[in-house]
Parts: C-alpha cells; sequence; structure tokens
C-alpha cells in the first residue's frame, strides 16, 4: 500500500516539476508548482510528519503559490501569452543538472555499500506528532523559533518598503 | 538490524526518498540555470528547498523517528522560504516598475 502511494507520488512529483521548468506558460507552471507541493504534502504524510504536511499546504500551496500567481498576474501583462521563458542555456543546464543528479545517486549507493546508512530504523512513530513538535517549539527550540519571527516580520516590513509606490 | 537482508531492505525504503530530493533537487538547478523570467527562477528555488526538507524529514523519520529535530528544521526552512518569496517578489514587482520587464538576462544593474 505505502510502496503504491510512494510510486505514484514520485511519478507526480516529478513530472510537475519537470513542467514547472519546461513549461513555456508561466501561469501553467505556477499550477503545476501548486500540484508538486501538494504532492510533498503527501509524501510527509507517508513518513508520519502530518504537522508538517499541513503547514506544507497551508503555507507552500496557501501563501507561497498563491503570492508566485499574483506576482505573475501584475507583471505579465497577458499572463495567458506565451512568453519566451527559457535562455539559450538549456543544454549546458541539462547536462551539468544530470551530472549533479547521478553523482548524487551514485554516491548514495557507494554509501549503502560501505555500510553508512545501516543505522536505519522503521519503528513507526507515535501519533502525537503536533502535541511533540508544538511543545519542543517552546522549549528547547524557543530561540530559533523567536528568531524566525523577527526574519518574518523584516521581510514583511522589507517587502512593503519595497513595493510601495514612491512619492507617498 | 541484525539480519543484514532486513536492513537492506530498510535503506532501500530511506534511499528511495533520498532519490527522489535528489531528482528534485536536480530539477529545480536546471530550471534555475535555464529559465529567464525572474519569477521562474524563484518557482525552481521552492522545488529546491522541497528537496532539501523531503531529506531532512526522510533522515528524521528512518534514523530518529522518535526525535522531531528533522521535522522542526523543516518547518523553519518552510517559513524562511515563505520569507525569501515575499521579498523575492516584492523585488520582481520593484524591477518590473522600473525595467517594464522580469527577463531576468537583461537586469544587469549590478554589473560592471
Amino acid at each position: 500500500m505505502a510502496d503504491t502511494v510512494f510510486v505514484i507520488l514520485a511519478i507526480l512529483i516529478v513530472s510537475s516539476a519537470l513542467a514547472v521548468v519546461t513549461l513555456r506558460n508561466i501561469f501553467h507552471c505556477a499550477l503545476m508548482l501548486i500540484l508538486c507541493l501538494f504532492c510533498v504534502a503527501g509524501l510527509y504524510i507517508l513518513m508520519y510528519a502530518e504537522f508538517l504536511a499541513v503547514v506544507q499546504v497551508l503555507l507552500y500551496v496557501g501563501a507561497v503559490a498563491i503570492l508566485m500567481i499574483f506576482a505573475i498576474m501584475l507583471t505579465s501583462r497577458l499572463a495567458g501569452r506565451e512568453i519566451q521563458l527559457s535562455n539559450e542555456q538549456t543544454f549546458i543546464g541539462g547536462f551539468l543538472a544530470t551530472v549533479f543528479v547521478f553523482g548524487l545517486g551514485y554516491l548514495y549507493y557507494k554509501d549503502i555499500e560501505a555500510g553508512q546508512f545501516a543505522r536505519v530504523s522503521l519503528k513507526i512513530p507515535g501519533a502525537e506528532n503536533s502535541l511533540s513538535i508544538g511543545k519542543l517549539l517552546m522549549t528547547e527550540y524557543v530561540l530559533p523559533f523567536e528568531v524566525v519571527s523577527i526574519l518574518l516580520l523584516a521581510a514583511l516590513i522589507g517587502a512593503i518598503i519595497l513595493a510601495r509606490k514612491e512619492g507617498n | 538490524m541484525s539480519d543484514p537482508t532486513m536492513s537492506q531492505l530498510l535503506n532501500a525504503e530511506m534511499l528511495r526518498y533520498l532519490w527522489l530530493a535528489a531528482a528534485l533537487f536536480g530539477i529545480g538547478l536546471f530550471g534555475i540555470l535555464t529559465r529567464r523570467n525572474a519569477i521562474a527562477i524563484l518557482m525552481s528555488l521552492e522545488l529546491m528547498f522541497n528537496a532539501v526538507n523531503i531529506n531532512l524529514v526522510a533522515f528524521n523519520r528512518f534514523t530518529s523517528p522518535s526525535t522531531f529535530a528533522g521535522q522542526i528544521f523543516a518547518i523553519f526552512v518552510v517559513v524562511i522560504a515563505a520569507a525569501e518569496a515575499t521579498v523575492g517578489l516584492a523585488i520582481v514587482i520593484l524591477i518590473y516598475r522600473n525595467w517594464r520587464s522580469i527577463d531576468a538576462d537583461r537586469v544587469n544593474l549590478l554589473k560592471w
């Protein structure tokens, strides 16, 4: 069951990600990005990270992707028209990315041979995922939590100041 | 993990997540290298963030399932990606207002 779900999600993730980087209409790219992010949320559920899956849907699909669509509609006067999206580095970019992926895959393969991942555990974690994460965020990780809050505030103010019209 | 076949099975279980994350990261890298629309570059960047998050959660789930450090780091990555997208898109809109275009090849203000 989990294997089938993983295969379906993996195919959907890879094909929608490829669509994000190859489609010629940027609005379709944004919709494919939303599909890809949803499937990654499904992957988190498969790995028993329910809270992170909800955060993924709320923050990525609900905020980041919608922000992207807003920016597309604000910048390309005809959002549906095909504009030139790719530059002339397609070949070398594809070559570099392929080398990267297969190099990384080879390194993983070598690490299995060397027994680097031998301490893998399949124990299924308990159901208190959100509870534990909430407790940890308020105790052990409270300093990073506050720092990230300040970062968000800074990004908010920075975005408002950058994007506002000058003169007011 | 005394039984070698069992341990290999578990490795394969974890490794497919790592391979999927590597493929997603490579696709995002390809997008960043080949796209010329600034928003498309930001979207490829989001793909790479997601690949990193899959790796973090996979290591959390398969090496220490009873702790949550990997998931908490992934949450921080998501929040920082949101901040990055906000500022990045504000800059894109600002560039569009000044250039009437968001072609990353043509914006050469910081080149000399």
